[in-house]
């Protein structure tokens, strides 16, 4: 299995005491399978890919990557682990505004010493990113942005792809389009995903679907 | 300036410039060199000879006070040339230097002139005889009676010698050998002065009387390389005999002496035959220095101790070392100075 | 991995060259102006160390020639062979070069070129050709003279070091010296001077280093000065690194989020803000150089001007400079970005990834920030109330400033919100509201403004204050329209005589040494005459002081020997053995390192029979002068150099001080121009950020035009509003400056004046510095493309 998610709880002070986000949280990822995690806003669905993704930590439970309990990392580790083996889209692009677009896209792979330049290009025609990889992301529409943004997560080849509503900012053309690309490039690369998204409609296109509600799981379907 | 530095540099480097040319007739920068078999002459000698790098007029003398107590005073003129010749005014190179010290049982009194030739304030003339520096002197219309003044911050002194004896020749008639390599100087006495006068001492003036021995000397190479300091000895006996000794401390120690009778006649002695050997030593001024002698001169029955009046004798000047009265005993008795150069 | 990190922490960098540039720019001005001043400092101190090496004026008696001349090579020797431990000196000007020559050999402690004693060959300075040691200019300005030249940077400027024989030779003086030194130790015995050299006259040592004290105060002042502007520099320096760091937290978040562990990160924006603090400390130590090598000439002349004290008017680059310079560009980073850094450390993985606009941010700061400049104002009350001593004078100051600094924020904050709340509500209310929103952005740029106006004005007024206070003090002390001074009793009983019928009053100058109160002072008499009553203000005194004096029934002292010695009005002093009298007034005496009593001239008589008067004050209308100087010189016979023209002295104090000024106002622009720069800077990162808000309003039909003019608006209210804060808080720095530090320090109090024309003319520069940083910001805003105005309501923002 290469992610397992055990008896996971978070709890967050709030104004008026702790605020339980998730409680008692459990599920498994096998290599290649997908995921959406679907819920209100405030359900805790963002809450659990950030600790699967070692962003932050849990109060209890396990999640196991590879065998790794990542929450017994140390902060090194954890950024390690985002480095080679987790990778993630978010929905603010979180470009980095200061490098092209080629470097941008590069960027990952490059931090986690694995960087394959014609794969990238490969990678970049497929997503018609080519005729702007020398340009600042600014100079970019949202879709193009994202583009940037998930071919960066692949270049850098990692087993779980985590993402975050990667098209709650676009349009919903642009948005059927990015989705598209995104789903057909992870199968082929073989890695397993797990997406939060609020729209029915684009969990529907994952192989797997849990719903939260108030930090809990309520729904598993298929 | 640092003129401690400044001496140092000029007095020191004799010895290792003499290296190479020992017993040659003159130095390569013009200086004179002594050579055996050349006569002195009075009066003419007792003043300076500019063409040679260096010369001193050394006076000490073991004093006795009203109530007993044993003193002993010094006064020195040295020259030193930088070039072979007297010249005049500021651009003389001629330099002088002065030091004068009175030393009581607890007491070590200690001053010290600095003076360029050529513009009066220091110099030497034979006849009538003045060596003076500032308003030091040593003085008299002939050599054998002269009037000896010196002051410091804290001492002065006031004494007339009067000579008793006849100048004493050093060595080979006056000429003095100084190392197994044959590096020499010009080396006369006169060690019969009775001295008397006056000391004034921060306690007061205190009325003094005793013997005085003036050493005359001359050279322009007088250590050999190797060569790193010298103990030297003055000895008065009770008997009215004199002993010079010195021991010239290098790779060999080189030693030479001279006896002199009672009545002048005087006889010297070769290397090895005069014997120093330290008995004890003394912290003086931060380092150790024998101020405790096993003095021998087998030809003439010689074995005594010779030991300092006071072992804080030191003479803080530009080029320090050690000067001061020593008492005799053993096989003779008496009184005299020691002088100990060298001494890191 | 790290050049990776590296290349993303840079590209920000290279998008925003504007920042950069602040960054470098701030930081190399504030080191430059404090290395320049520093530089300043420093090469007067070394000139005067080197004077003081050289000649050791004032360490040693002297014995000169009563008449003024000459001394016979032959008196020197005579003295030495009667016991004197002399040592001769010859002095003169050769192409105008001071030549000094001096005997090593006799020379006391010390004296001589210094680096004689390391090693350099002795013969070659007493003999043959000789040796002439000298800065380089002073050497090649003598011109040929067959001695070997040694280039010599510690001895005094303007000055040749030679052997007393060669000096001789080359100012054609042989067998004569000007001035023997006594060395302080003389030998138990020597005979009676007036015996061995009755035409010489002793001159007692000038004890310690006057010139080191007086000349401290000018620096002390220059040292304040390169504090504030440092100071005024560091706030632009924290403004850059704040912004950069600001709009870097987003990148920051991200690096963190693809898996860069923060301890690197921290190390290497470490790593990087070195890298920036030691290039702009190397371009801050260069200015430096070039600001105090255009000074320096007019800080040389005042000095020798005020102090007679001799400094170069050349530079010569010292190695502590670059050290202490880059130090301070490292330290002031430090300093700047130390609180960025804590932040960037702390950050959370996961706040809100919305990049926020870093001026909208600094909000949550502002109670903070209230509180700790309160605190600091109030330890500043304190230590006026409580403080003393130097330490505490400076700690004041730094209180002040810092506090005041603080406040200005939240000042500015109450009174934009007091202007928004009364003004109607349209488009002015919006211009009170955007202005107050504009404030974090602005306020690191606004507190440089205010500090360097502060110090323009603390600063100005010191010197001004100075000045007044200086030449009133000079009408007081100088009142005499002539002064003259005779060789001997019997010329000064001659002098009487003539002039007597042909003044209006003679008024003889007496004084005697003497200690009171346990410190080292000097008596002086006073002949009971309308000059002083006229002239003289006191400090403090009881009714009729000068009635008390002229019945010998009190004394009047000096402020520094009043303070010094903690006396007060009433209490005795006493004057000669079993004669004590009470204080009856207190006047300031400015530049006088020693304490001063004043008693009336008939009393002074009784007690000091002996001493008779050899100087006087003339009284007499001021154009009559010129004639009785010509009488005097040509019909009495004294000398020209024996009768001093107060005029003139006065003349030349108002053109050292003139020179002062220019140096003063050299450095006043400087600073402004510094925080003029801060200002532009600011506005132009800002203006970036701006366009989303000005958007909505050029929508609703305001023309870009009038945008750019609101713009300019904001930033002269902005600069107006900070002026009306600099203008008390420069008040209160001059206040510090003269009657706290100057007091700790010199032991006189200053008394301040206002300068209202002054303050104008800097009100005025400092708009003017606001209205041209905010010209350009504004002309961007005007041009600014509808399309990009457009864009902030497009969906993809």
């Amino acid at each position: 299995m290469l992610l397992t998610v055990d008896h996971l709880t978070k709890t967050y002070p709030g104004a008026e005491g702790p605020v339980t986000v998730l409680r008692d949280i459990s599920l498994a990822l096998a290599q290649g399978e997908t995921l959406a995690l679907t819920g209100e806003s405030g359900s805790g669905k963002s809450t659990l890919l950030h600790l699967i993704g070692g962003l932050d930590t849990p109060d209890g439970g396990a999640i196991v990557i590879e065998g790794q309990d990542i929450a017994r990392l140390d902060d090194r580790d954890r950024a390690a682990l985002r480095r080679s083996v987790v990778g993630v889209v978010f929905q603010q692009f979180n470009l980095i505004p200061s490098l092209r677009v080629i470097d941008n896209i590069a960027f990952q792979a490059r931090l986690g010493g694995g960087y394959d330049a014609n794969g990238a290009a490969a990678l970049a025609d497929r997503m018609g990113l080519t005729p702007h990889l020398a340009k600042y992301p600014e100079q970019l529409s949202g879709g193009q942005q994202q583009r940037v943004a998930i071919a960066r997560t692949l270049v850098a080849r990692p087993r779980l792809v985590l993402a975050d509503e990667p098209t709650g900012n676009l349009d919903e053309a642009t948005a059927d389009e990015v989705m598209d690309l995104m789903l057909e490039l992870v199968a082929e690369s073989g890695a397993a995903l797990m997406m939060v998204t609020h729209s029915g409609r684009l969990a529907a296109r994952l192989g797997r679907r849990l719903h939260l509600r108030a930090g809990a799981v309520v729904e598993a379907g298929a | 300036m640092n003129v401690r530095v400044f001496f140092l540099l000029l007095w020191l480097p004799i010895a290792a410039q003499a290296q190479g040319f020992a017993g040659l007739g003159a130095t390569g920068d013009g200086f004179a060199v002594p050579e055996r078999g050349v006569p002195l002459t009075f009066p003419a000698d007792h003043g300076p000879h500019p063409d040679y790098r260096i010369e001193w007029w050394y006076l000490t003398a073991t004093l006795t006070g009203p109530d007993g107590t044993p003193y002993g005073l010094q006064w020195t003129l040295f020259r030193s040339a930088l070039a072979p010749e007297a010249g005049a005014g500021w651009d003389a190179p001629q330099l002088w230097m002065g030091h004068a010290a009175v030393t009581t049982p607890d007491r070590h009194f200690v001053t010290e002139r600095l003076a360029r030739g050529g513009v009066g304030q220091a110099g030497v003339t034979a006849s009538p005889f003045v060596a003076w520096i500032d308003d030091w002197q040593m003085a008299g219309d002939t050599f054998d009676e002269m009037r000896l003044t010196a002051t410091g911050p804290d001492f002065a002194y006031d004494m007339a010698l009067l000579a008793n004896g006849p100048l004493v020749l050093q060595g080979d008639a006056g000429y003095s050998v100084k190392s197994a390599a044959g590096q020499a100087s010009y080396y006369y006495s006169q060690p019969f002065f009775d001295i008397s006068g006056t000391l004034v001492l921060p306690e007061g003036e205190v009325p003094v009387t005793g013997q005085a021995w003036l050493d005359r000397e001359w050279s322009s190479q007088p250590l050999a390389s190797d060569q790193t300091g010298w103990d030297w000895f003055s000895l008065v006996f009770d008997d009215g005999a004199r002993l010079m000794g010195f021991a010239l401390r290098g790779d060999d120690t080189f030693t030479a002496a001279t006896w002199i009778a009672p009545d002048g006649q005087a006889t010297a002695y070769p290397d090895g035959a005069f014997q120093a050997e330290p008995l004890s030593q003394s912290t003086v001024a931060g380092r150790q220095i024998p101020t405790r002698w096993q003095v021998r001169l087998p030809d003439k029955g010689i074995d005594v101790t010779v030991e300092a009046l006071n072992e804080a004798a030191w003479m803080d000047v530009s080029v320090p070392y050690w000067e001061g009265p020593v008492m005799v005993s053993g096989s003779h008795s008496g009184r005299g100075y020691l002088e100990m150069t060298g001494y890191e | 991995m790290t050049r990776v990190i590296l290349s993303a922490l840079t590209s920000h960098w290279w998008r925003n060259p504007v920042q950069l540039f602040t960054l470098l720019a701030g930081l190399a001005l504030a080191t430059a102006l404090w290395s320049g001043v520093q530089a300043i400092n420093a090469e007067a101190r070394a000139s005067y160390d080197a004077a003081a090496a050289t000649l050791g004026e004032a360490q040693f008696d002297q014995l000169v020639a009563s008449d003024g001349g000459l001394i016979a090579q032959d008196t020197y020797i005579a003295l030495r062979r009667a016991g004197w431990l002399v040592s001769p000196v010859v002095e003169g000007r050769l192409q105008g070069v001071r030549v000094v020559g001096l005997d090593p050999l006799t020379a006391p402690g010390g004296l001589g070129p210094v680096s004689l004693s390391e090693g350099a060959d002795i013969g070659a300075f007493l003999f043959g050709a000789g040796q002439l040691f000298g800065r380089a200019e002073v050497l090649e300005a003598l011109g040929d003279t067959g001695a070997d030249l040694i280039v010599a940077n510690d001895i005094a400027p303007g000055t040749i070091i030679t052997d007393i024989g060669l000096a001789q030779r080359l100012l054609g003086q042989d067998g004569a010296v000007n001035r023997l030194l006594v060395a302080p130790v003389q030998p138990l015995i020597q005979r009676p001077l007036s015996e061995v050299a009755p035409d010489l006259s002793r001159r007692a040592a000038e004890g310690g280093s006057d010139v080191g004290r007086l000349t401290d105060s000018f620096h002390l002042n220059l040292t304040a000065f390169g504090l504030l502007s440092f100071a005024v520099g560091i706030f632009i320096v924290n403004g850059a690194i704040g912004l950069a760091f600001e709009e870097r937290r987003s990148m920051v978040r991200t690096l963190r989020a693809l898996g860069v562990p923060l301890g690197r990160l921290m190390a290497l924006i470490v790593a990087e803000l070195l890298a920036f603090a030691l290039l702009a400390g190397v371009i801050g130590v260069g200015i430096g150089y070039l600001i105090a090598a255009a000074l320096l000439p007019d800080v040389a002349a005042t000095l020798r001007g005020l102090y007679g004290a001799d400094v170069g008017g050349t530079l010569s680059l010292r190695p502590v400079w670059w050290l202490s310079g880059l130090a301070i560009a490292v330290g002031g980073t430090g300093l700047a970005a130390g609180a960025a850094l804590y932040r960037l450390w702390r950050m959370p993985l996961l706040a809100s990834a919305q990049p926020r606009a870093w001026a909208m941010a600094a909000g949550q700061g502002r109670l903070w920030q209230a509180a700790l400049s309160a605190l600091l104002l109030v330890i500043a009350g304190g230590l006026t109330l409580w403080g003393e001593g130097l330490a505490a004078g400076f700690g004041l100051l730094a209180a002040l400033l810092i506090g005041a600094a603080l406040a200005l924020p939240v000042v500015l904050d109450l009174v934009l919100g007091l202007g928004e709340r009364l003004s109607r509500p349209g488009l002015v209310q919006w211009f009170w509201a955007d202005t107050r929103q504009q404030l974090p952005g602005l306020s690191l740029a606004l507190m440089a403004l205010l500090l360097a106006m502060a110090a323009n004005v603390g600063v100005s007024t010191m010197v001004s204050s100075f000045r007044l206070t200086f030449t009133g003090f000079l009408d007081q002390r100088l009142a005499s329209e002539l002064y003259v001074s005779a060789a001997d009793d019997a010329q000064a009983e001659a002098l009487v005589a003539y002039v007597t019928p042909r003044v209006r009053a003679v008024l003889p100058l007496i004084s005697v040494e003497l200690t009171v109160a346990g410190l080292p002072a000097e008596l002086y008499a006073a002949r009971d005459d309308a000059t002083y009553r006229d002239n003289w203000q006191f400090l403090e005194a009881v009714p009729d002081p000068w009635d008390l004096l002229a019945r010998g029934e009190g004394v009047l002292v000096n402020e520094q020997l009043f303070r010094r010695a903690g006396l007060s009005l009433g209490d005795a002093v006493s004057v000669a053995t079993d004669t004590a009298l009470p204080i009856i007034g207190v006047y300031g005496d400015y530049g006088n390192p020693v304490g001063q009593v004043i008693l009336t001239e008939t009393l002074f008589r009784t007690l000091y029979p002996d001493i008779g008067p050899l100087r006087f004050g003339l009284r007499l209308p001021p154009e009559d002068v010129a004639d009785l100087r010509s009488t005097l010189r040509d019909d009495f016979g004294l000398a020209e150099g024996a009768m001093i023209n107060q005029a003139a002295i006065k003349a030349f104090s108002l053109e050292v001080f003139d020179r002062t000024f220019t140096v003063t106002t050299a450095l006043n622009v400087l600073t402004l121009a510094v925080a003029a720069f801060a200002i532009l800077m600011s506005l132009l990162t800002l203006a970036a950020l701006r366009v989303p808000q000005l958007a909505p309003v050029w929508a609703l039909g305001l023309t870009r035009k009038a945008l750019g003019r609101f713009e300019v608006a904001r930033a002269i209210l902005l600069a107006v509003l900070t002026t009306l804060m600099a203008l008390p808080l420069g008040l209160a720095l001059a206040w510090v400056l003269l009657a706290v530090v100057n007091v700790e320090a010199f032991g006189w109090r200053l008394p301040m004046f206002l300068f209202p024309g002054d303050y104008a003319r800097l009100t005025l520069f400092a708009l003017g510095a606001a209205l041209l940083a905010a010209l350009w910001p504004a002309r961007k805003l005007a041009r600014t493309p509808p399309a990009a105005l457009l864009k902030v309501f497009s969906n993809e923002r």
